[in-house]
């Protein structure tokens, strides 16, 4: 078509001449026509490939789903746009096929953020998830959970990591540690909450938790310092035994701990030697008398021993962030006697990956400046290769030259001309000031480095030749001694250098001694003046300056060649220039403008200048904690927690004892067993704790308390059914219902909470309402709730109050009263009420039932309606009708349900057996036969209704 | 921690990023291509980065930067050791660590980012651990996986992370059971124009693979334990243990893992295996140059220097090297400068030796210094330091393991001032 459409318009432009515009235009409509018929494609291309992943996604192969997902991860893992699939992802989130599963999870956490809508539909799949008896199940449900950004969940996280919390399995909690910093990025408004849970998990004994704990600590609240005290002795010793990312922000915060808790090691003991070396003649007595009060002083304190001494065994470990965590706290911490024992693996390290070798070389430059001798018997491990890289090359020079004294510095000089002929200029540049900063230290090599450094100055490369002269410019100020030759030599070079700023260099050193070099100056000025033109402006202000010194001291010969400098200077390009000539012109020459400072000129340019001080670079870097982010950038990093000096007077150490009656107690609370003392010499010594929290499977029995924790959230889903305490008529407009509300230990260990919601039907207000005149069996206890002041007409409100039925379907009776009125209620509690669900595996199930056999068993033969016959109605229907755990079952047609009475603790076991032709066999397991026999009348009918 | 990390190879492709927070934009990496730029060469590219609102810490290795973002204050070596760590796992489940490795298993390599981090915070980094959680691909699985549609992600949830022993398997079973411990010693040196040793230290390692059943319990004695000054250990040693007796006990990892690493104490005179003899000269005013090494064996107790290759980096002036060697082969990359002659084994009787004629530009300065010669050796069967293996016994299990030591010496970072 184009083709007859073009061939039509050329025809037509051989016309008339006005229309050949007519087949351009065609042409560019055609381009248009067709880019846009290509882009159309492509579109329908990317749209269809989208939806031909969604058909995928729906598909009922899991096959198909796996390839979609995997293809989808790649789209992601290339940075591509994959979100528009969300709704059809996020399906699948409940996907049996575990790979699938965890493909969806990757989705998620990308894309839930920009999704928060959609996202919700896959948080109850999550909430289930927590409730698995699984452990591995739950970690990875709360570490999702966690990791979707969406506010409006963060009451859900808030709870499921307090659930997690104090889940038993420590897997677990670790992983609630970890969401405690992830909810907190996402609403720093729960900081108190948070600061409870880490409050509770820092007293943790496990070495799986204690890692990722600290860290919520201090990402959450590390100025809390408050909190460790109690927990500090107890995570020295877990130390060793923690996983090596955790021990090095264990390591970290404790640094910081101890530097506000524990006095300073450090001041005493230097001050003495001074003062025993320099007062050699001082009267002995004087001497006792200061060394006792030294003495007096300072006694380390055992806690800051113990952490010395826990972390050492670290300086051996394999990860280098871990020897560097240790190496900085001893360099914090340590007496400075004792620092020296990490050198030895500092230097191990360098044998190590460049990256590694970076880091380590800058920490250990920064300490090499302070304390010389931790790493002189190392000196020869910093010798440079030539096939280092040029910043690996330039820290070791920086070290060798921090490590220079006199009875090295023979070997180091030898050693640095080796590197100044490298082919490396860069580092052969670096090497030069080395040489300088060496002949400043070390008075007696100030010469032979001078004499090396001229020589230096007739090598070949500019480079080399321009870095000896700032150099030697720097060595000569600092030398008020007679060097005249030198600069004579100086002045013969500057012919053939061309770097400015060595050029400068040599002009200010001419200035500056212009008088021991009388004959020479006024020539260099006279040379110069004819190159200003084409000079750097570095080397311009020089000449200007030369000019001006000359002037003042030679001003028969100089006059009038200053006076043409100052010109050209006048009209020169550079402001700076230009501001310069001025200042100069009027300071030097005398006019009737310029003020009394011209009496001063001389005094003014010719003073005597301080000496430049040659420093090294990493000279100030010591006020940050080495090892750190700020350290190595020579800055304070975003959230660089500062370390603080030592007190003057050590806080109390005594809060940091704890009481052992206590902390056992605590445990022996959860575990619901005394805990083995745990040997002290054992190396993997979380051994028997450890194997006591994972395996919890075999001694269920021993750990059912802590288990029901894990129930809660599940049994807040299912609404119980409600019961009207006081009708309404009954209760002259006051009316109040009640139900179950399944949670466990609000008011204590026996007691079984209820939800009373009381509403005021009238169109007055109601006031103080509350209990009394309770007729209870013996036994029996009522924790009342708060009296009401005051309910709005038409409002309700919901109390919580919990009862202590004793185990028994006993009504509990009571006054509900009013300001001026008092009605008669009853709370009778369904038998399936007085139960706690429990978590178990079958196997344990199985083996408890195996106890509890003979009178304790009560069974039925039911009548099952075929409706209810699949698994998840009878789960529903049992669970909904008595407070009971689920137990995973491996057959189908049999189903396991496991509780414990609220009172005695007492286990009830459901067992609910499928038969044929719609019959099931309902066998009940419990000590406490009465209540199982009520239990099981009140589970007939549930099951057989339809 | 660890906020995002993006994969980039040499052309400065952006091919893998991940993130476990929020998401951070490519376009951070921009900070890191201009240091790229300023960079002489790629190993001088800073690890460490500085940006208006991140932190950028990068590793190199096997031709791909990975380089992490980081939003507040973390010790930068934590960050380098895990990257290091994620970089060994690709090395260990695809067997190279190389761009194609990556893409073409990116799906397992998003699975296994996802499990070694939590929030930043490494979660599990044990490679027993991750194999069981994720299964490195072979192409027998792969194939099988085509057929049957199962995956690579393990259906058992593996039970090591949630012991007291994290870095072994539960469940371990081999028909043969095997130990096998290399000890692999590097020597480090530098020799200077005359052939002494300016410095000189070795550096061991000892790597294991260990295929034993059930919950071994070993221990492994030196004879001459004091030779090690400074060692690291893998986690699974028993501090205490080496403290007191210099046995070195544990229950090891399954499959392969480096048991130690350690130092020889420099007191301890190194026994350079190798000598050099050189003549590198350039003439002044002239466009050429000689060279002549001659590579021959020392002290080596006995045992024959083998794989041995000299490369040298040719100053920047030399356009050509027209050499004969008397042994082995030689190639000279006028591009980058590089020399290197493969020698193989050195026999006594007749020295390898390399003789030639050195090109260089004309005009061009003669070349300040010498380039400096780096070699590389292999001695088979020789500890250099003469650490030795005693015994190893075995506890726990009641079978007879097959227990094997080889020795191995290696030229290190072995160079040669001329």
């Amino acid at each position: 078509v184009s083709h007859s459409l073009f061939k039509s318009s050329v025809d037509v432009s051989g016309l008339a001449e006005t229309e050949l515009i007519f087949p351009v235009a065609a042409l560019i409509v055609l381009c248009f026509f067709y880019f846009s018929l290509f882009l159309m494609d492509a579109l329908l291309c990317f749209y269809h490939r989208n939806e031909d992943l969604k058909q995928m996604l729906e598909s009922s192969k899991d096959s198909a789903k796996l390839d979609a997902m995997k293809r989808i991860v790649g789209m992601i893992a290339k940075g591509k746009n994959a979100s528009e699939l969300f709704p059809a992802v996020v399906k699948n989130v409940a996907s049996k096929n575990i790979e699938i599963k965890k493909l969806v999870y990757v989705y998620l956490m990308r894309y839930a953020e920009e999704q928060q809508d959609l996202a919700l539909l896959s948080i109850s799949t999550f909430q289930r998830a927590l409730k698995d008896p699984n452990q591995l199940i739950r970690a990875s449900a709360l570490r999702v959970l966690s990791s979707i950004r969406v506010p409006i969940i963060v009451p859900i996280m808030m709870l499921a990591i307090k659930e997690a919390s104090s889940d038993l399995s420590p897997y677990v909690r670790k992983n609630a540690a970890h969401a405690i910093q992830k909810l907190y990025s996402l609403d720093p408004e729960q900081k108190e909450m948070l600061i409870e849970v880490i409050e509770k998990l820092l007293k943790d004994r496990s070495t799986l938790v204690a890692g990722s704990v600290v860290m919520a600590f201090e990402e959450v609240c590390p100025d809390r310092i408050d909190l460790i005290h109690k927990n500090y002795r107890k995570l020295c010793n877990l130390l060793v035994d923690v996983e090596e990312w955790g021990q090095v922000v264990i390591i970290h915060m404790l640094t910081r701990y101890a530097r506000t808790q524990f006095v300073s090691p450090w001041k005493d003991d230097e001050v003495v030697e001074e003062y025993s070396e320099n007062n050699f003649y001082e009267s002995d007595e004087e001497q006792k008398e200061k060394d006792r009060k030294v003495k007096n002083i300072y006694t380390m304190d055992p806690d800051h021993r113990l952490l010395l001494r826990n972390t050492k065994p670290l300086l051996q470990s394999r990860n280098a962030a871990v020897v560097m965590a240790v190496a900085q706290l001893y360099w914090h911490l340590a007496p400075k006697s004792e620092a020296s024992i990490v050198s030895k693996s500092l230097v191990r390290l360098l044998h190590s990956n460049r990256e590694v070798q970076y880091i380590v070389l800058q920490n250990i430059a920064t300490m090499s400046i302070q304390r010389k001798g931790m790493f002189e018997p190392y000196l020869k491990s910093f010798y440079v290769r030539s096939t280092d890289p040029t910043m690996i090359k330039t820290l070791k020079l920086e070290i060798l030259t921090n490590l220079a004294n006199e009875a090295n510095i023979s070997t180091l000089l030898r050693e640095f001309q080796t590197y100044v002929k490298s082919q490396d200029k860069q580092f052969a540049a670096a090497t030069i000031q080395a040489i300088g900063r060496c002949a400043t230290n070390i008075t007696e090599v100030t010469d032979t480095c001078l004499n090396g450094l001229v020589c230096l100055l007739s090598n070949r490369d500019e480079i080399v030749v321009a870095e000896s002269v700032v150099v030697i410019k720097k060595l000569l100020q600092t030398q008020p001694a007679h060097h005249g030759e030198i600069i004579k030599h100086m002045a013969k070079l500057l012919d053939n250098i061309t770097v400015p700023v060595a050029r400068a260099s040599i002009l200010w050193l001419i200035g500056e001694y212009c008088e021991r070099v009388p004959k020479i100056a006024p020539d260099v000025l006279r040379k110069t003046a004819k190159s200003f033109t084409t000079e750097d402006d570095l080397v311009k202000l020089q000449i200007l300056n030369l000019g001006a010194k000359l002037y003042l001291t030679n001003s028969k010969q100089t006059k009038l060649l200053t006076q043409y400098v100052l010109n050209l200077g006048k009209y020169d390009q550079s402001y700076d220039i230009r501001d310069r000539t001025r200042f100069i012109r009027q300071l030097i020459v005398p006019n009737e403008k310029s003020g009394a400072l011209s009496k001063y000129a001389k005094k003014i340019f010719l003073a005597q200048k301080p000496a430049p001080l040659l420093e090294s670079p990493f000279k100030d870097r010591d006020h940050f904690q080495l090892g750190t982010l700020s350290h190595t950038l020579n800055s304070r990093a975003t959230g660089y927690l500062e370390l603080s000096n030592w007190p003057e007077v050590a806080p109390d150490p005594s809060v940091r004892n704890v009481d052992v009656a206590e902390s056992t107690k605590e445990w022996t609370g959860i575990l619901g067993m005394t805990k083995k003392e745990k040997p002290t010499e054992k190396f993997y010594s979380e051994s028997e704790e450890e194997e006591d929290e994972s395996t919890n499977t075999s001694s269920s029995s021993r750990c059912l308390e802590s288990n029901l924790h894990l129930h809660c959230l599940e049994n807040c889903i299912f609404r119980t059914k409600t019961h009207e305490l006081l009708h309404r008529m009954s209760g002259k407009g006051l009316a109040a219902h009640y139900h179950f509300s399944r949670q466990p230990g609000i008011f204590g260990d026996h007691m079984v909470s209820v939800q009373v919601t009381v509403t005021n039907t009238t169109d007055q207000k109601i006031e103080n309402i509350h209990i009394k005149e309770k007729k209870l069996p013996p036994g029996m206890r009522v924790h009342e709730f708060n009296p009401i002041e005051c309910l709005e007409p038409a409002e309700s409100i919901t109390v919580s109050m919990g009862i202590d039925f004793c185990d028994s379907t006993q009504m509990a009776s009571f006054q509900l009263c009013t300001k001026d009125d008092h009605f008669n209620v009853n709370i009778q509690p369904p038998v399936g009420e007085l139960l706690l669900p429990v978590t178990m595996s079958e196997k344990d199930f199985k083996k408890e039932q195996g106890m509890l056999t003979g009178m304790n068993e009560t069974s039925a033969t039911i009548a099952v309606a075929p409706q209810n016959s699949t698994r998840l109605v009878i789960i529903e229907r049992v669970v909904k009708a008595a407070n009971l755990g689920v137990v995973p079952s491996g057959q189908d047609n049999i189903h396991r349900f496991a509780a414990k009475t609220v009172h005695s603790g007492s286990l009830m076991l459901v067992t609910v057996e499928l038969k044929e032709s719609s019959t099931a066999q309902l066998v009940i397991n419990t000590e406490k036969t009465v209540i199982g026999s009520v239990l099981l009348r009140e589970l007939k009918p549930v099951l057989s209704q339809g | 921690m660890i906020h995002s990390l993006f994969l980039i190879n040499c052309s400065g492709d952006i091919f893998l990023e991940k993130h476990w927070k929020s998401v951070v934009s490519q376009s951070v990496c921009d900070y890191f291509f201009e240091a790229q730029e300023k960079a002489i060469d790629v190993e001088n590219v800073p690890p460490v980065i500085s940006t208006p609102h991140h932190y950028l810490i990068s590793i190199y290795r096997d031709k791909i930067f990975f380089v992490s973002v980081i939003q507040t204050e973390v010790p930068p070596l934590f960050v380098i050791e895990f990257l290091h760590r994620v970089a060994d796992t690709f090395q260990d489940y695809f067997g190279e660590c190389s761009e194609t490795a990556i893409k073409d298993n990116v799906v397992i390599v998003y699975e296994l980012l996802e499990e070694m981090l939590d929030n930043g915070f490494p979660l599990a980094t044990e490679s027993n651990i991750l194999k069981e959680l994720i299964k490195p691909p072979t192409i027998l699985r792969s194939v099988v996986n085509s057929i049957t549609g199962s995956s690579n992600v393990g259906d058992t949830l593996p039970t090591g992370q949630l012991s007291n022993i994290p870095w072994r398997r539960a469940g371990v079973k081999y028909t043969n059971n095997e130990a096998y411990f290399d000890v692999v010693e590097e020597i480090d040196a530098i020799i200077d124009k005359s052939g002494s040793t300016v410095f000189a230290e070795i550096q061991g390692v000892i790597d294991s693979c260990i295929k034993l059943s059930g919950m071994p319990d070993l221990s492994l004695s030196f004879m001459n334990p004091r030779l090690l000054d400074d060692v690291s250990f893998h986690p699974c040693i028993r501090f205490k243990r080496w403290e007191s007796e210099r046995v070195l006990s544990f229950i090891p990892p399954d499959g392969n893992f480096r048991l130690i690493s350690y130092r020889v104490s420099s007191q301890n005179l190194v026994a350079i295996p190798v000598y050099v003899k050189h003549m590198i000269s350039f003439k002044e005013n002239s466009s050429s140059g000689r060279f002549d090494v001659t590579i021959g064996p020392k002290q080596n107790m006995g045992k024959t220097v083998e794989g041995v290759v000299m490369t040298v980096h040719m100053p920047k002036a030399v356009l050509n090297m027209n050499l004969t060697a008397t042994q082995g082969s030689y190639t000279f990359d006028p591009v980058t400068k590089v020399l290197t002659w493969d020698v193989g084994k050195i026999t006594p009787q007749k020295l390898p030796n390399l003789k030639g004629i050195v090109n260089l530009q004309s005009g061009a300065p003669k070349p300040e210094e010498n380039p400096s010669l780096n070699i590389q050796f292999k001695i088979q069967q020789l500890a250099i330091s003469g650490l030795k293996v005693n015994r190893l016994d075995m506890y726990g299990e009641k079978y007879k393991p097959f227990k094997g030591v080889k020795y191995i010496t290696k030229a290190g970072k072995f160079q040669v001032r001329t």
